[in-house]
């Protein structure tokens, strides 16, 4: 009975993650095939495809736009996102659940919804103010930014939630201007929530397709939009490369962001 | 230093015309069950909890709406707070730090602070590698080091265990002497107060019901809250017949004075009541019936059961040649005290 049960437990967990990984290994696998057909087995492997990925400048172009974008709005989001944790967890003011909701809500709204929205908006006020905001960097870094914000709120929130206050409130006793009891004392003692809300921010931003489709101006593409376009009109493993060389960058922000804080602590 | 403070959350007040000055160098522990606005007060002369009456000063200049960074206390809180991020050396340097001491002369504070506390040469760990009670005096080094008007403390003993709790309650009182602290010292535990304490407050409800010297206190308490909550005591119900005579259902029992008629109550500490077997001629006692007998190691309780009600009686355990010895439950006692014992207090039928 127990050794039935513990094999069924094992037998569930591994096809989980079978479920979870198998995809990123096949990825990996056919960006080594050398036969631009896909075919089970390859008659050989090659690198071939990295240096052809390496040679097209709009992949380039399009892994520093998004990287660029990327960084800036989860700067942005990060230091918004921040500020609003603390204030929903420490303050007290009238509307804070609905507000905590609100800022939860770029999550709920499928990508696609959400891109359509703020590109009319964008174009609304390019009309009212006349100034471009639609299809400009600027534009795209404020959408994404609000992509970001409530990785971070939930993040920093939960670490926040466990801390009790008595730090903060022995640092003013000991003579700390609210501002330095915020820097000294708060900012270091949610550290691990703000460094797993930057990375999933960077993710979020670095992945996005459906609502940057929208929101990108000519020339200005993001990395995933670029891969899309390829799609169209070639199917050969050239994206696997690329799409191999994204699975690598961000496993080695996460190896590199769980050397400073625990992760799975932070996101449990 | 407090006038009539008083704090209100909605409908509840929390903290109700509080008065209180602390002289210099002086130990005062509020004392209450736990809600009863001991911390509430606390909190308000530390700054974190505005008042919503009454003034806080502290060496004469009034800090009521000063915010706690201005108002140069020294706390140690309950959980200790201590800065888990930092090392002990720079958590006891914090507050030398936020006053601009330059580096030489705040490592020379902080390591004095530290031999202060024995805690010399572990400057360098982290909280978390501290045991309870050594993290315990890295709070209490980082609140005195920078030489506060007023040292505050909130249950700092609480989570500490019961035989470490005993001797960091002596070295805190001896640090407190030794440097002249003028402490606020909040509690819920009797024996703390009593052992630390030059004086008592007792608070209940969010009041004062009594101040003075422990001693005073104990021997002479305000009203019924205060008898019960300190110690041990009998409460007899009843009224007084004529000065120095208090009927007590059937029992007539010696008073100190007291004016007839109101009902009252007579409030007797256990270890104050002399007991004898019956029989034994003794006048003015009252009769009972031994119901259970308790050890406690160097004390023995025995509860008996008289006309007066219930009377606890607690001596020093006895040995094989004192007759108290012999005393078994069932056996018939009679119970005696000197008047100036018993103390009559208004009744409070809620106590």
């Amino acid at each position: 009975m127990s050794i039935a049960r513990t094999i069924l437990w094992r037998g569930g967990v591994g096809a989980v993650f079978a479920v979870v990984l198998l995809p990123v290994a096949a990825v990996i696998w056919l960006s080594f095939f050398n036969q631009e057909i896909v075919a089970f087995p390859p008659p050989g492997y090659t690198w071939h495809w990295y240096a052809n990925a390496w040679s097209k400048p709009e992949f380039v172009r399009g892994f520093l736009t998004s990287l660029q974008v990327a960084l800036v709005s989860a700067a942005i989001g990060v230091s918004l996102g921040t500020a609003a944790a603390y204030a929903l967890v420490r303050g007290r003011f009238p509307g804070k659940s609905a507000l905590a909701a609100l800022l939860l809500g770029p999550l709920a709204v499928p990508g696609v919804v959400l891109g359509t929205g703020l590109y009319v908006f964008f174009v609304q006020i390019d009309n009212a103010i006349d100034f471009q905001i639609a299809a400009t960097l600027p534009g795209l870094i404020a959408a994404h930014a609000l992509l970001t914000i409530p990785w971070t709120v939930r993040l920093v929130a939960a670490s926040l939630q466990g801390l009790h206050p008595a730090a903060e409130e022995a640092a003013a006793n000991l003579g700390a201007r609210p501002w330095t009891v915020f820097r000294r004392v708060t900012l270091p003692m949610m550290r691990s929530g703000v460094v797993a809300g930057a990375l999933f921010s960077f993710i979020q931003s670095f992945e996005n397709l459906e609502m940057s489709l929208l929101l990108v101006g000519p020339g200005r593409s993001t990395l995933p939009i670029v891969m899309l376009n390829y799609l169209e009109y070639r199917v050969d493993p050239t994206l696997a490369a690329v799409a191999t060389a994204q699975i690598v960058l961000i496993g080695l922000l996460m190896v590199i962001t769980d050397r400073f804080v625990n992760l799975s602590r932070v996101v449990s | 230093m407090l006038d009539g403070l008083r704090r209100v959350y909605g409908a509840t007040v929390a903290v109700d015309r509080v008065d209180l000055t602390v002289a210099q160098g002086e130990l005062v522990a509020l004392l209450g069950p736990s809600g009863c606005g001991k911390t509430t007060t606390l909190r308000m002369v530390a700054g974190f909890v505005p008042p919503s009456a009454g003034t806080v000063s502290i060496g004469g200049t009034n800090v009521t709406r000063a915010p706690p960074f201005a108002r140069d206390t020294g706390m140690v809180f309950q959980g200790y707070a201590l800065f888990p991020h930092m090392s002990v050396a720079d958590n006891v340097g914090f507050g030398l730090e936020m006053r601009r001491v330059a580096r030489a002369e705040r490592q020379r504070r902080i390591a004095e602070a530290l031999r202060l506390v024995r805690l010399d040469g572990l400057g360098d760990r982290r909280p978390a590698q501290l045991s309870g009670g050594q993290q315990q005096r890295v709070a209490l080094a980082r609140a005195l080091v920078v030489n506060p008007k007023v040292f505050l403390l909130d249950e700092p003993l609480s989570n500490l265990d019961a035989r470490l709790r005993a001797e960091v309650r002596v070295e805190i009182r001896a640090l407190q002497q030794r440097l002249g602290l003028t402490t606020l010292f909040v509690t819920h535990d009797q024996e703390e107060a009593l052992t630390m304490a030059d004086r008592l407050v007792v608070m209940n409800g969010g009041r004062v019901r009594q101040t003075g010297t422990p001693e005073e206190v104990y021997e002479r308490p305000a009203d019924l809250f205060v008898a019960g909550f300190l110690g041990r005591c009998n409460i007899l119900r009843g009224s007084v017949e004529r000065p120095g005579v208090f009927r007590a259902g059937n029992a007539a029992l010696p008073c100190d004075g007291g004016a007839p008629g109101l009902r009252s109550a007579l409030v007797i500490r256990p270890e104050r009541i002399a007991m004898t077997h019956a029989g034994m001629p003794a006048s003015g006692a009252l009769p009972g019936r031994v119901a259970m007998v308790t050890y406690l190691g160097g004390l023995t309780d025995w509860h008996v059961r008289t006309d007066a009600g219930d009377v606890l009686v607690t001596r020093p355990t006895p040995d094989d040649a004192d007759p108290l010895r012999q005393i078994a439950v069932g056996d018939g006692v009679a119970l005696d005290w000197n008047p100036a014992a018993g103390r009559l207090l208004p009744d409070h039928p809620d106590l």
